[in-house]
């Protein structure tokens, strides 16, 4: 008999996550993933304005903060036909770029590197080894035998006082942490500086929007208006201010991040073959060189791959109601055409029905309905969304500076192509695009100075601002990529007001029951075949579960009054 | 268990802080929380003897962006002192442990350190339908908030959905979202409004609260007074456009490049109660309207319902400024709102002459915009 394991809450993440799994001779057989928190924002967007939504969509998540603002924005301007000015679009791109590099660093050090680095054992380092190995793999200053002793003493003084605070009941000493102590105290070290490091690169959306989290947004361009005679305004100084955080997380990204994702891989290669799951991926791409419009342009391409074959790369559209479909057959909801139909997120359909267990529980009843997730679905298909996604399509559309960066690292790792289909795969493409992303900021910052000098100083379109200007229905979507993978916003625009506003994100693709079929999605699929050393410690469950990122408060956002309210938009 | 806890400057020593370090970060410290310069030698004095509180988190309704607000806190060593120097028992997002070893911490600190835990809540608890719109370990929010507040010292609400609901009990507030005040009673109950709160407004009532072990001032709204007493209007550095009638019209117009003042793109400064103006975001680099976008007033109750951002409050149904307090009162028939708006009209009395022109400019953008909607 399979032995049941529930973990829940799963922690460092956004959001409120539960895992159920079945774990058989040492191995997951089953598992059921389940988003156990609901807010509605769908429901309160109703009949707003539409310039207003960004700043409710920026709330569904505040870790990946600025990115359903983005999307926000851009379906707005899809459904009013608004071209924003290249100002604006590499404004949006900087903040895009600022934010992956500060949530990609938290994650890799703050949600996830515990899963591979054993903090406790840390203490068996010698700090004159940490140094050596350091400074072999890196040009980061802060790297002699005296700092990580003092590391260390920090550390030991921390754990000698009993109370371990947020490192409390850890899986230490577990058998699945494989780092040598010196390795895991270089770790340690760069966890505390990559959490002073990251509230500077942050600032770039201070600069911009004006606070972070959740800066500020406008449909039709950006708020900060250009004038380098100004104080008041986006001057020489603000700018060069950009330009420095730019180039500080650079080197950051470059010689503390990459060294030790490689280091902390490289002692980690049998998990290349572990937590892999669909090899679907799909991704909507962003980062446009010649504007949102012209998704050729962008730097993350657009597209799909299946089954984990790099030869072709499908289309795909936000607006053919054939290809996203959202599901509800493990959710708790309602369709009135049955739990077995599909609605493309224009023609949403929302009835709420609970029908889990009253709390308190011990277990959902994983044969009914057990989430507050829909699942979606790509032609029907399961997808993986995410940096694995990104860097997959990249590489199979033939991108030369994805593929020469991913092709060198497995070179350096010495590990086949196939190791990116796994957690490890989706751990260190994440690190990937960090790196990318770095260097692309440079060129957008380029590229906006250069604007600027050339007297091109339009930061917003103010021609359809006025709603007297929109016409009497319009829908539109608007995608991006947030750091956890592909994000679209679908808006229905009545008279004014949003008639209907459908969020399809990243986790719900990643995080989504099983449908109608028993097809699993990205979480469910990853987990079969994962090792568990210790039921009572399932260090291998959340590593494989955190290689995805998990960002719930995003994913659960569909809800429905009391389960009497109907909501249904008919495709026109 | 050690028998004497470390104080906060033994920890900070420990961790290398210098003492110039640790002087410096008091007298931030007692900058932050509103102290006189005389005070600061008390907050040493505090910081010097004080053994560290156990702290716990909660998550309910929430989009985490209080805790990554928390931990972009500028000053050098308050990320350290807080993570260190509280011990932070139970934190979802940052906590090793999962499951039933993340349960246990929560438990452990809950007996251990009955009646001196501080509980920290980010999130709104949903009420509807037997709490099933939020579970954590097969628990609903509202026994777990119930049953760990029992035992807590103080409680501190982090942003606008523990302190007033946020986003999730907008309208209809499908769920039921209610914020921590509306749910526990006969605990000391501090609210710090904002979506998120600033860093720095975060760390500065922990640490009162830790150096001092008492809670800092509040007002009738249950908010630190240090923070939340003055309208970002009133500190903002755009005011004197203000004063002098110098708007922004439209978004990127000319004004907007000279750094007009937003009212008339809907700004909600005049109503809003908030640091913004004086701490800035991010370490000062900048807030809201330094950067082009008028305050969309996060900090205040039912900020979210308070019609479209974009339309500016004089030709709010209800609120004009030049109308009576009266009339502005009935209107809104929420006593919080309707005191801010008071407080509006009273201090623009002298301006009235001004305010009224501006009045009549703005009635006729608005009729003017009326065409569309």
């Amino acid at each position: 008999m399979p032995n049941r394991i529930v973990v829940d809450p799963i922690t460092r993440i956004e959001g409120h996550l539960r895992i159920e799994a079945e774990v058989k001779d040492g191995k997951i057989v089953d598992a059921y993933s389940a988003g156990t928190m609901v807010r509605g924002l769908e429901i309160i967007l109703k009949g707003r304005d539409p310039r207003d939504a960004w700043a409710f969509a920026e709330r569904t998540c505040g870790v990946c903060t600025t990115v359903h603002a983005l999307a926000s924005v851009r379906t707005v301007e899809n459904a009013l036909g608004i071209v924003v000015p290249p100002n604006a679009e590499l404004v949006r791109n900087l903040m895009f770029c600022a934010q992956y590099l500060q949530d990609h660093v938290v994650h890799f050090y703050h949600l996830h590197a515990l899963d591979w680095v054993d903090v406790v054992n840390a203490l068996k380092a010698d700090p004159v080894k940490s140094s050596a190995i350091a400074q072999s793999i890196s040009n980061w200053p802060k790297s002699s035998p005296k700092y990580f002793a003092d590391v260390q003493k920090r550390i030991n003084t921390f754990v000698a006082s009993g109370q371990l605070g947020i490192f409390n009941n850890g899986y230490w000493g577990h058998k699945a942490y494989a780092l040598p102590a010196e390795v895991n105290l270089i770790a340690v070290a760069h966890y505390l500086e990559a959490l002073e490091w990251q509230k500077e690169i942050v600032k770039v959306h201070t600069i911009f929007g004006g606070k972070n989290p959740h800066p500020n947004y406008l449909v039709g361009g950006a708020p900060c208006a250009v004038n380098i005679d100004e104080a008041n305004a986006l001057n020489a100084e603000r700018l060069a201010y950009v330009g420095r955080l730019f180039d500080e997380a650079a080197t950051f990204v470059e010689q503390v991040y990459l060294p030790d994702l490689l280091a902390v891989a490289g002692f980690y290669k049998d998990w290349g073959a572990i937590g892999g799951g669909l090899t679907n991926f799909l991704a909507y791409g962003d980062l446009p060189v010649s504007g949102y419009n012209s998704p050729e342009s962008f730097k993350f391409p657009r597209g799909i791959v299946l089954n984990g074959d790099l030869s072709k790369v499908h289309e795909v559209d936000g607006k053919d109601a054939d290809q996203i479909q959202e599901f509800i057959a493990h959710s708790w909801y309602e369709y009135e055409g049955g739990d077995a139909v599909g609605k493309h997120p224009w023609a949403g359909e929302t009835k709420l029905k609970y029908t889990g267990p009253k709390p308190p529980y011990e277990h959902l009843d994983v044969e009914q309905k057990y989430s507050w997730l829909k699942t979606p679905r790509w032609k029907g298909q399961p997808m993986e969304v995410g940096p694995l996604a990104r860097m997959i399509v990249a590489y199979a559309s033939g991108r030369q500076e994805v593929k020469e960066l991913v092709d060198s690292t497995l070179k350096t790792l010495d590990v086949p192509v196939s190791v990116l289909f796994s957690a490890l795969g989706r751990t260190a493409a994440r690190g990937l695009e960090t790196k990318l992303v770095a260097g692309w900021a440079k060129e957008f910052f380029g590229s906006l100075v250069s604007n600027i000098k050339n007297g091109d100083a339009r930061m917003v379109n103010n021609e359809r601002w006025d709603p007297a200007t929109w016409p009497a229905g319009a829908k539109g979507v608007g995608m991006t990529e947030a750091p956890r993978g592909a994000l679209a916003h679908w808006i229905v625009i009545d008279n004014t007001k949003i008639a209907n506003y459908q969020l399809v994100v990243p986790s719900t693709w990643n995080a989504s029951p099983r449908d109608a079929n028993g097809k699993r999605s990205a979480y469910e699929s990853a987990l079969i075949g994962v090792p568990v050393h210790d039921p009572e410690q399932p260090l291998e469950l959340l590593r494989t579960i955190h290689s995805f990122d998990p960002c719930l408060a995003c994913a659960v956002h569909l809800y429905d009054e009391r389960g009497s309210y109907v909501h249904r938009i008919e495709s026109f | 268990m050690l028998e004497h806890p470390l104080t906060m400057w033994q920890q900070m020593e420990s961790l290398g802080y210098t003492r110039r370090d640790f002087l410096r970060f008091a007298s931030w410290l007692a900058a932050a929380a509103g102290i006189e310069a005389s005070g600061i030698g008390q907050v040493v004095h505090a910081m010097e003897t004080k053994p560290r509180i156990p702290v716990v988190w909660l998550h309910f309704q929430e989009c985490t962006c209080c805790s990554e607000s928390f931990i972009r806190s500028s000053h050098p060593i308050v990320a350290d002192v807080l993570l260190d120097k509280i011990s932070l028992d139970y934190s979802e997002t940052l906590m090793a442990a999962a499951g039933h070893q993340a349960e246990k911490s929560l438990h452990d600190t809950m007996t251990k350190y009955k009646g001196e835990y501080l509980l920290l809540v980010e999130g709104a608890i949903p009420t509807g339908d037997d709490g099933v719109y939020c579970c954590i370990g097969g628990k609903s929010a509202e026994d777990i908030l119930k049953e760990v507040a029992a035992g807590a010292k103080a409680i501190i609400c982090w942003g606008s959905c523990a302190s007033n609901g946020c986003i999730q009990a907008a309208s209809p507030n499908p769920t039921g979202a209610t914020p921590v005040h509306k749910l526990i009673s006969g605990k000391p109950i501090i609210n710090v409004p904002g979506c998120p709160p600033i860093a720095e407004v975060m760390a500065g009532t922990i640490v009162h609260l830790l150096a001092f072990d008492r809670i800092p001032q509040l007002d009738g709204l249950g908010r630190p007074k240090a923070f939340f007493s003055r309208r970002v209007h009133d500190t903002c550095y755009r005011r004197p456009n203000y004063d002098a009638g110098l708007f922004v019209e439209s978004f990127d117009d000319e004004n907007a490049k000279r750094g007009y003042c937003l009212y008339k793109m809907g700004c909600r400064g005049p109503v809003t109660y908030n640091a913004c103006g004086v701490m800035r975001w991010n370490n000062g680099v900048s807030y809201p309207i330094q950067s082009g976008h008028g305050c969309i007033g996060c900090s205040e109750a039912n900020f979210w319902d308070y019609g479209p951002f974009y339309q500016h409050l004089a030709s709010f149904p209800g609120f004009g400024i030049e109308t009576t307090a009266d009339k502005v009162g009935v209107a809104l028939g929420v006593a919080t709102v309707a005191g801010i708006a008071t407080h509006a009209i009273s201090t623009n009395i002298r301006k009235r002459k001004q305010i009224q022109q501006e009045i009549a400019d703005s009635d006729t953008i608005a009729d003017d915009k009326k065409g569309g909607a």
